[in-house]
């Protein structure tokens, strides 16, 4: 039904789609869960904290392992050669993650104040350590990753851990990080009323501008200090997918795309506006409005690098000929349109009872109604 | 350069911890969200609030392993990509599809629901909230359905081809993918034995509570659900037992060998080792204890069809091998160039003993002109150590029909009324709770480990699936997983054993037994 080369563009967006899914609303969970300690000053308060968002976390971290399972499915390489050339960073942010199931769920369990006080450090531990480290991947991405293939198509990683931890890739890990506590910080604002309410408006109204100029900062870096390869030779966007078989020159400026195609400087400008009314509305105590403002942003954000890397889905700093792109690194062609069928149908399917869930599950958490529901609630 | 043989090694043993750890929390998932489905259900039907507590109390049991359930199953997500690159990239095409659809269709619907289910109670009508149960348990089972897909695809890869311009295999047929006999058999088998170990859980705690005389219509009726949904699937579990699809491909006939100890082939019917001393350097089994036709009955279901010994099976390797040898240096050849029609007919003709030829890696970089020595070894190498392969069997035999035992008599004393009389019965029924995991772990390990030395059956040896990572980083991983995999397992039983002998009375109903005797002391 469609050819090759659209299914890769397809595909393309579609990984973006579930890229931003999983950010904008596990990215609350992780927001929220990093603020926990802070916000709530006894245990009621943090049981209304967790309580914003026990009932949904669980349905967020999925759009996390549906991103491991369509790279795997659709770009194997990309899978392959980011998990295990990531070895540590990738079982770092997994470990962080084991804080949460258990975190949510055995906390309340029992009355011991050293046991819940405990599981407040691990949710702030699952809450803070994957956007960091996230963040530092996505650095990296953006500069370029040291690999390289041998003739079997077997990945290589030419670098180290502590290779990855270098001063672009930090600040990116900073910046995942503030992004997540913004974002928890509106949507837990959404979700309270009264002392947390207050609490979290306030790390809204501080974060904002701390965002807004990180973000500005990071972007300066990019477009001044930043080269992206070009490609000068590859078999055409439509062969059998092999690395191996393309050159690449390196050029000098990230903006490539953004010059070629005017268009595309919507996603940075979607970008910043949204995070500065996400800002505004936050003030002006429009918490519908923040949400969906800071979650357009986000949305900017990601999509201003996702235009500005294209093709590349990742760059090797090693071998730049070895860097992989959307027309050398898919899946086949079967493949890519088995993946566009099933996602057609499950996407609207999964979002029509996502929805359902969360309006089930609406309503403002406060210390009062935990107390009423002491023993059903987290 | 190709994985050393310590990077292999310690990756399966992480890869084994890590999945049979998993497996841990599996199984009472699947097993407990239909018994949670059933007991709402009743309570729909019938109003009886009694059953609402039951769906209730279990649920919370439920709740405690799901969580581990889910904080272990990302691992596994992550780990295809960290520790089997070259398997990621060499399968990916046809595994990670399968995954892909198991987060679509299984994983989003019970995560998403499974918030419901605790937090709806108040917020759903009833038909609602019984609604979510149900999809839940779907959900659940669906999710298995998926990675027994994709399992059983590595254990008979059918619906897919070698493509030498990708250098990887590559999906055919999505319904030969999905109808594999091989992985619908695995899924009845692993899901039915799911449902057991829910029934034996429930069955065995409301055992405990019988014998102490505690909340005694709520625990009569839990056990009376989990006699008769433990019977149904652990005869379910019996009759479609797993050998079935043992006869499909060389690789699963090679694990029923040896399974069975089965060194020669006999003139059929074939006949069943019960017990014996398999031993791998003499190629025998002393003291075997044989029961004549069973085994042809069981792989066959036939009495005039041979069920192939390991000699016979290892001359078959080498057989594939040697075809594998031509397979490998016809696709060097393409690779250097040369597309011309003879070469590609003659790679064509030996392709799908491709994987073969690799097993010749280990032993040479160039497999296409290994030594007579060389093939010899290989094929060794595709005979399974036959000891642990044969006890583990057995073991998970001899729980399965223990369980049939513990069923059978539970569900027979419950329809005569007198099963909470039946002392030694309930003891036994509290005995057996560990059963089903011993039986769900001895099977895991049969059909992995009986799966070696490959990763895929015939197309991708384990040796040449590991990623390029050191020593260091293996250690740093195994480590850590130790560590956090410990420390969760006894905060999990920890709890797990509170909320069990706090029974009911942990829903704050006011009607169970801590909460009427002020005597008793709360645990």
């Amino acid at each position: 039904m469609f050819d090759y080369e659209t299914l890769r563009i397809i595909w393309w967006l579609f990984t973006g789609v579930v890229i931003i899914a999983f950010v904008l609303t596990s990215g609350f969970d992780f927001g929220i869960c990093a603020l926990l300690p802070f916000v709530g000053r006894n245990d009621l308060e943090r049981r209304a904290v967790i309580n914003t968002v026990g009932g949904t976390w669980e349905g967020n971290q999925v759009w996390l392992v549906l991103l491991g399972g369509a790279l795997f499915a659709v770009w194997p390489l990309v899978y392959a050669t980011l998990f295990s050339g990531l070895y540590v960073a990738m079982l770092l942010v997994l470990f962080a993650l084991f804080f949460r199931p258990a975190g949510f769920d055995y906390r309340s369990k029992l009355e011991n104040p050293a046991w819940r006080n405990a599981w407040d450090w691990g949710l702030f531990i699952g809450g803070a350590v994957p956007p960091i480290l996230l963040g530092v991947l996505v650095g990296n991405l953006v500069q370029g990753v040291p690999f390289h293939f041998d003739a079997d198509l077997r990945p290589y990683y030419d670098g180290s851990f502590f290779a990855l931890l270098n001063p672009f890739a930090l600040f990116c890990g900073v910046l995942g990080l503030l992004i997540s506590l913004f974002h928890g910080a509106i949507y837990l604002k959404w979700r309270t009323e009264g002392v947390l309410y207050r609490r979290a408006l306030a790390v809204v109204r501080v974060l904002g501008p701390v965002v807004i100029g990180a973000v500005t900062l990071a972007a300066l870096w990019v477009v001044f200090g930043m080269n992206l390869p070009e490609i000068t030779a590859m078999p055409g966007t439509d062969a059998p997918s092999n690395p191996l078989n393309k050159t690449v020159a390196m050029t000098s400026g990230w903006l490539r795309q953004f010059m070629s195609h005017p268009w595309m400087l919507v996603a940075p400008a979607l970008g910043f506006g949204g995070l500065l009314l996400a800002w505004r509305s936050a003030l002006e105590h429009t918490s519908v409005g923040a949400f969906l403002f800071s979650s357009l942003g986000i949305t900017g954000v990601l999509l201003s690098l996702g235009f500005g890397l294209f093709p590349y889905l990742v760059i090797s700093s090693t071998d730049p000929n070895h860097s992989l792109t959307i027309w050398d690194a898919s899946s086949s062609h079967f493949t890519l349109a088995l993946a566009f069928w099933i996602t057609v149908i499950f996407l609207p399917i999964v979002l029509a009872y996502t929805r359902w869930v969360y309006r089930v599950l609406w309503g403002s958490v406060t210390p009062e109604k935990v107390l009423k529901d002491q023993h059903s609630l987290y | 350069m190709i994985s050393g043989e310590e990077i292999v090694n310690l990756s399966r043993l992480q890869f084994g911890l890590t999945a049979m750890y998993h497996f841990l929390f599996v199984p009472l998932t699947l097993g407990l969200a239909f018994i949670l489905a059933i007991m709402e259900s009743v309570y729909v039907m019938t109003g009886k609030v009694v059953y609402k507590d039951m769906t209730k109390f279990w649920g919370k049991l439920f709740a405690i392993n799901f969580a581990m359930g889910v904080t272990t199953g990302i691992t596994l997500e992550f780990q295809f990509g960290t520790n089997w690159a070259y398997y990621s990239h060499y399968v990916g095409d046809i595994f990670g599809p399968i995954l892909a659809s198991e987060g679509w269709m299984a994983f989003f619907l019970e995560s998403t629901l499974v918030g419901l289910f605790f937090f709806g109670w108040d917020r759903l009508t009833k038909v609602q909230h019984l609604a979510v149960t149900w999809l839940v348990a779907f959900g659940t089972s669906f999710s298995a359905l998926w990675i027994l897909i994709a399992n059983g695809w590595m254990q008979y890869p059918v619906g897919s081809a070698f493509n030498y311009e990708t250098l990887r295999m590559e999906m055919a047929s999505f319904a030969d993918v999905f109808f594999n006999p091989v992985a619908q058999v695995k899924f009845v088998h692993t899901v039915a034995a799911g449902y057991v170990t829910g029934s034996m859980f429930v069955l065995g705690i409301s055992a405990w509570y019988l014998i102490r005389r505690r909340d005694l219509g709520f625990a009569r009726r839990s056990f009376s659900i989990a006699a008769a949904f433990g019977l149904a699937s652990v005869l379910s579990v019996i009759v479609l037992g797993d050998e079935s699809g043992y006869t499909s491909g060389e690789v699963q006939k090679i694990k029923l060998a040896a399974i069975e100890a089965e060194w020669d082939t006999h003139e059929p019917p074939a006949s069943f080792t019960i017990i014996g001393f398999p031993d791998q350097e003499a190629e025998k089994t002393h003291f075997a204890i044989k029961v004549p036709y069973v085994l042809g009955l069981i792989a066959t279901r036939s009495v005039d069809e041979d069920v192939k010994g390991l000699k016979d099976l290892r001359a078959e390797s080498a057989k594939r091998i040697r075809s594998g040898m031509i397979a490998y240096g016809q696709l060097q050849k393409i690779r250097a160039g040369d597309k011309s029609e003879p070469t590609k007919t003659l790679f064509d003709q030996h392709i799908t003993d491709l994987g073969y030829g690799l097993l010749l890696k280990k032993y040479t970089a160039d497999p296409a002109s290994a030594s007579e020595e060389m093939i010899q070894q290989a094929a060794n190498d595709t005979i399974p150590r036959v000891a642990p392969l044969f006890w583990t069997f057995r073991l998970m035999v001899a729980a399965g029909f223990t369980m049939l035992f513990v069923f059978a008599m539970a569900f027979y004393f419950c329809a005569t009324r007198v099963a909470d009389q039946k002392k030694w019965l309930l003891r036994l029924a509290t005995w057996c709770i560990p059963l089903p995991w011993i039986a769900s772990e001895a099977g895991w390990f049969v059909a992995e480990y009986g799966r070696q030395p490959w990763t895929i059956s015939g197309v991708l040896p384990t040796h040449l699936s590991a990623s390029n990572i050191s020593s260091d980083q293996l250690w740093f991983s195994i480590g850590g997983f130790v560590f956090f995999y410990t420390a969760l397992l006894i905060i999990e039983m920890f709890l797990m054993i509170k909320y069990v002998r706090l029974g009911p009375s942990s829903l704050h109903t006011g009607k169970y037994y801590f909460e009427t005797n002020p005597a008793a002391s709360v645990p």
